[in-house]
Parts: structure tokens; C-alpha cells; sequence
């Protein structure tokens, strides 16, 4: 078998693809990547499929050895990326011969990068993704939710591909230290929410904690209140935004659970998803609300 | 069910979630179970999802293929239409149980809460027919409801950290069957030998939302026989 060797896993190197649709009647979550923008370029760059799979990097501190030569693109977070010795930028692609050592260092703005091989690892599938969920033991390399350990082969094959392609300046994104204002759509139970708990909400800064993963990222801020004593479970969408008894919101990413009880107040607005996954703990997000239809107005715009 | 009890709420930028009735009951499992079957015949490649629950559908469509207003429109219509049409009842299922205190920890303190014998907890436990009324949690694990009230128990104060797969668990008036082995706490009163969840079969579960299920006793033999091992039978007690 040929592909990249992992030399260091770094912090935490998950393979993701599209994600897992349509057995959530199952209890099988999607997966797939945090940040589905920068997904999306690494991929384009390599000229692969959109949904190809790619490594998802938290933070960095990975090293691969490549036994083939093929093309790679690095994208997400403000990365070091090293071929061997040299200093390669980010949103490029990069030409990779047999033997070449490729490094990402540690980010230093963002948290999640994302690298693409050309013609996508070619991982084995179950339920339709080779997207790693750690907690279902379901995807990546052997199909059971494990995360990249040293010594594993990254499946990839051989490409002739050497055209260069760079993502233009405008199109990345611009990692602040302020706060991050993410949209949501109001749904769910929200009208049983008092108005003055939603103003909490919309008027206040909220804190990401420090038990925030792909699964959730739990709020730290003013509690917001609700009467509601009991819920029936029921299906929880992506960026759905759900208060707990202690009156926090925690925002249920793409590990989630499929179901819950907890009353909710909407969902985030998936393009500011993509910008919850490059937020460490610690950092700060304020909420305002955005109509269904321009949402969806702008999601067909985006799409084009 | 009279239409008028379905209610359509926006989830989120593509997902609307549809509520069936106040409570749950086998009725209103049956309709929810029939309107997603309609709905992913006539709207197939628009819709990404469904979640089934015990009064709710979750609808997660493509919002590049239909619209919220549309897809409204198309669920109100499938709906209207599966009122009149006799309901799909689901499949019955029958899962045999090795109730024991070596595979059942919480049985005596059950039988005890519940003042009865354990004889009784079990014979009980049987005497149900249970709805599937939801799966989530882990892949696999469904939730039947209900209990008969007189073996209804709150779960553990502290969940277990590992709950070996097939423990048979009571939570207030609802039984499950853990799928995998997990952390939980539910009331494990017997084991299950069969797979509830196996990726690498078509289905990949033995139960859906709507179908019905019974437990019958079994022997410790039987339960070896079945695939039951004596490693996951005294893990349940750790």
C-alpha cells in the first residue's frame, strides 16, 4: 500500500469526508469536517471531488513521510507548513515527491487546519463516510472511530497532477482576537422562551468553554432562564443552540447527538459554524439573529 | 390523529420539525414512522435526514433543491393523505433476555423499590408490548416505552462507566438494551444476546421507530448458546 506515513499525529488528526447522511433514524450522527469552508478549498486545489477525504488538523504538530508523489494543499488556520525543510505557504498546492517530509507546526491563528491529497485518501467507507466519529467508533482508518497514531498509512494513490493553483486573498478568512458574531435562525421552542431571556441572549458576550469538541461547544455567560419542567427527546439539527437546567447554552456541532431534551432556541447559521471551528476555549462569540429565508437565500448564492 | 394536531416549527436553516401529538403513545409512533416512509418516496433526493422521535419528525432537507414554504406544503400534504390510509404497524420483534442478578446488578434493589419479587420485576418486564419510540444516544440504541408502571425507577444517581453491550436497562417508564458496550445509567435488570447494532449487516439494526417489541426469559445456557458470553455477563457486575 502507498500513501503518507504518519511520522506524529500532532495534537488530535481525524480523517473526514462529507459526512454521514441519512442514518441519523439509526442513532448515527454525520461527522464530517468542523470547518466545511476550508474543507471545500483543500479539496477544489487538489481538484478533487468535493467531498473527498481529507485530514482534519487540531492545532498541528503533524508529520507525514509521503512514499508517492502527488500533489497536497494546506487550508483552515495560519499553520507553518514545511516540505522537508522548506517554508510552504497555506491555500496553495504543492507538489510532493517520493520520500518528502510535510510538517504542520502549530497554528497561530485558527485551530483546525485542513489537508487535501490528490485524488483524496482513499480510506475504507462504513455507512457511506470514512468520517472519523470517536464516540460512535465509526470511520477513519480501520472504520472505528480512531483518531491518526503514529505509524499509520494514510491510503493514498500515485498522481500526476502539477498544476499549481493558489486560493486568492480575498476568499480566506480573516482570523480576529475580537469577538466572533455568529448568526442563528430562531426555531425549535424558542417563542416559549420569555423575550427577556432572549435579550439576554442577543445582548451579551458568551465565553467557549474548555469541554467544547466536535460534539458541542458549551457557553460560558449570563443563564438563560425557562419554565418548561419536562421535554420529549427529539431530533437535534446541526448548530442547534440548547440551554441546560444550569441555564447555559451549549451549540451541538457535527458529532452531536441525533436526539435530546433539552429545550432549544434555533440553530447557528452554518457558514458562522465554520467559524465556531477555528474558536478555542476561551474565546468569545456574540449571537444575532437572521431571517429562514435570507438565510436560505444566501446559502443558494453561496452555493454558485 | 386529526391533522390538526401536526404542527410544523422551523429547526433550523434547513430542517423543520414536525410534532405529532402532546404524548407519545403506539399511534402516534405508527403515523411518524408512516409519514417519513411517504416522505422519502416523494421527496427522496431533497431530503438529507429524518429523525423520528417519540411525538416529533425531524425533516433536514437540501435547501439548493426546495424551500422551507415548499417542503411545508409537501409534508402538510403527506400527512393529510396518510390520515385516511391504515398506518404501517411496524414489525414485531421478540428479544430473548437472561434475567439474573449476574447479568442483572439492579435487579434486587429494583424488586425492592418496586416492592415485589424479583420473579415479579421480571415476569413483569415481559408481560409488555413495547413501542420503538426512539433511537439516538449511540447507534443502535432504542427506546420502548412503556414500562408498566408498577417497575418504573428513576436511573442511577452516577451512571456506570461501562455498561457491558445487551445490558436491559429500566429509566422511569421506558427499557433499552445497550447496543455497545457505553457509560449509563439505567436500571440494568438482564442481558440480551443479540445484536442490536452490527455495521457490517443491512439493516444494521433489529429494531426501527414504530416497531414492537417483546422480551422473553431465557436460560444462563440458552444465553451462551445465543452469543451471550460469561465476560460481558460478570462485567455487568463490576
Amino acid at each position: 500500500m502507498t500513501g503518507l506515513k504518519v511520522i506524529n499525529p500532532g495534537m488530535y488528526s481525524l480523517i473526514q469526508d462529507g459526512g454521514r447522511q441519512g442514518f441519523h433514524n439509526i442513532g448515527i450522527t454525520t461527522g464530517g469536517p468542523f470547518d466545511r469552508y476550508s474543507f471545500g478549498w483543500a479539496n477544489k486545489l487538489c481538484n478533487n471531488l468535493d467531498y473527498a477525504a481529507c485530514l482534519e488538523i487540531l492545532v498541528g504538530g503533524l508529520v507525514l513521510e509521503s512514499s508517492i508523489s502527488t500533489q497536497i494543499a494546506v487550508t483552515g488556520a495560519d499553520v507553518p507548513i514545511k516540505i522537508n525543510a522548506k517554508s510552504v505557504a497555506g491555500w496553495s498546492t504543492h507538489n510532493i515527491a517520493v520520500g518528502d517530509r510535510i510538517s504542520i507546526g502549530y497554528a497561530t491563528a485558527g485551530c483546525r487546519s485542513y489537508l487535501a491529497v490528490a485524488g483524496g485518501i482513499q480510506c475504507p467507507l462504513i455507512f457511506g463516510s470514512a468520517s472519523t466519529v470517536k464516540r460512535e467508533k465509526l470511520g477513519g482508518l480501520t472504520k472505528d472511530g480512531q483518531a491518526l497514531a503514529q505509524g499509520d498509512l494514510i491510503p493514498c494513490n500515485t498522481s500526476q497532477e502539477n498544476t499549481s493553483r493558489t486560493v486568492a486573498q480575498q476568499y480566506r478568512p480573516q482570523f480576529s482576537q475580537d469577538t466572533t458574531e455568529i448568526r442563528l435562525i430562531l426555531g425549535y421552542q424558542y417563542s416559549q422562551f420569555d423575550p427577556s431571556q432572549l435579550h439576554l441572549l442577543f445582548n451579551n458576550e458568551y465565553t467557549i468553554s474548555q469541554q467544547s469538541d466536535r460534539m458541542g461547544y458549551r457557553l460560558e455567560g449570563p443563564a438563560i432562564s425557562y419554565s418548561q419542567s419536562e421535554m420529549l427527546s427529539e431530533g437535534i439539527c446541526l448548530g442547534a443552540i440548547q440551554i441546560t437546567a444550569d441555564g447555559q447554552p451549549i451549540i451541538l456541532l457535527c458529532d452531536r447527538q441525533t436526539i435530546g431534551g433539552y429545550p432549544k432556541l434555533g440553530s447557528v447559521f452554518s457558514p458562522d459554524i465554520d467559524k465556531l471551528a477555528q474558536l478555542m476555549p476561551g474565546r468569545k462569540i456574540c449571537f444575532k439573529a437572521i431571517d429562514l429565508k435570507q438565510a436560505q437565500v444566501l446559502l443558494r448564492q453561496s452555493a454558485q | 390523529m386529526s391533522l390538526e394536531l401536526a404542527k410544523i416549527t422551523i429547526a433550523g436553516e434547513n430542517s423543520v420539525i414536525v410534532y405529532f401529538s402532546e404524548r407519545p403513545c403506539s399511534r402516534t409512533s405508527s403515523l411518524i414512522a408512516s409519514t417519513a416512509k411517504l416522505l422519502q418516496t416523494n421527496l427522496s433526493d431533497k431530503l438529507i435526514d429524518l429523525v423520528p422521535s417519540y411525538t416529533s419528525l425531524l425533516v433536514v432537507y437540501d435547501v439548493l433543491l426546495i424551500d422551507y414554504l415548499t417542503i411545508k406544503t409537501e409534508i402538510q400534504t403527506v400527512i393529510s393523505n396518510s390520515s385516511d390510509k391504515p398506518l404501517t404497524t411496524g414489525n414485531r420483534i421478540e428479544l430473548p433476555v437472561y434475567y439474573s442478578l449476574e447479568t442483572g446488578p439492579d435487579l434486587q434493589r429494583l424488586a425492592e423499590h418496586a416492592k415485589l419479587t424479583i420473579d415479579d420485576v421480571i415476569a413483569i418486564h415481559q408481560q409488555t408490548e413495547y413501542t420503538v419510540y426512539a433511537m439516538g444516544f449511540a447507534p443502535g440504541f432504542a427506546y420502548l416505552g412503556e414500562t408498566d408502571e408498577k417497575i418504573s425507577m428513576p436511573r442511577l444517581a452516577t451512571p456506570r462507566t461501562i455498561v457491558p453491550r445487551g445490558a436491559v436497562g429500566i429509566a422511569d417508564r421506558q427499557t433499552a438494551i445497550y447496543p455497545a458496550e457505553s457509560p449509563g445509567g439505567w436500571n440494568l435488570i438482564g442481558q440480551c444476546p443479540s445484536l442490536m447494532f452490527n455495521p457490517s449487516k443491512v439493516p444494521s439494526t433489529l429494531v426501527e421507530v414504530g416497531d414492537r417489541v417483546r422480551f422473553k426469559a431465557i436460560s444462563r445456557d440458552q444465553f451462551i448458546q445465543l452469543g451471550g458470553t460469561n465476560n460481558s455477563a460478570s462485567s455487568a457486575i463490576q
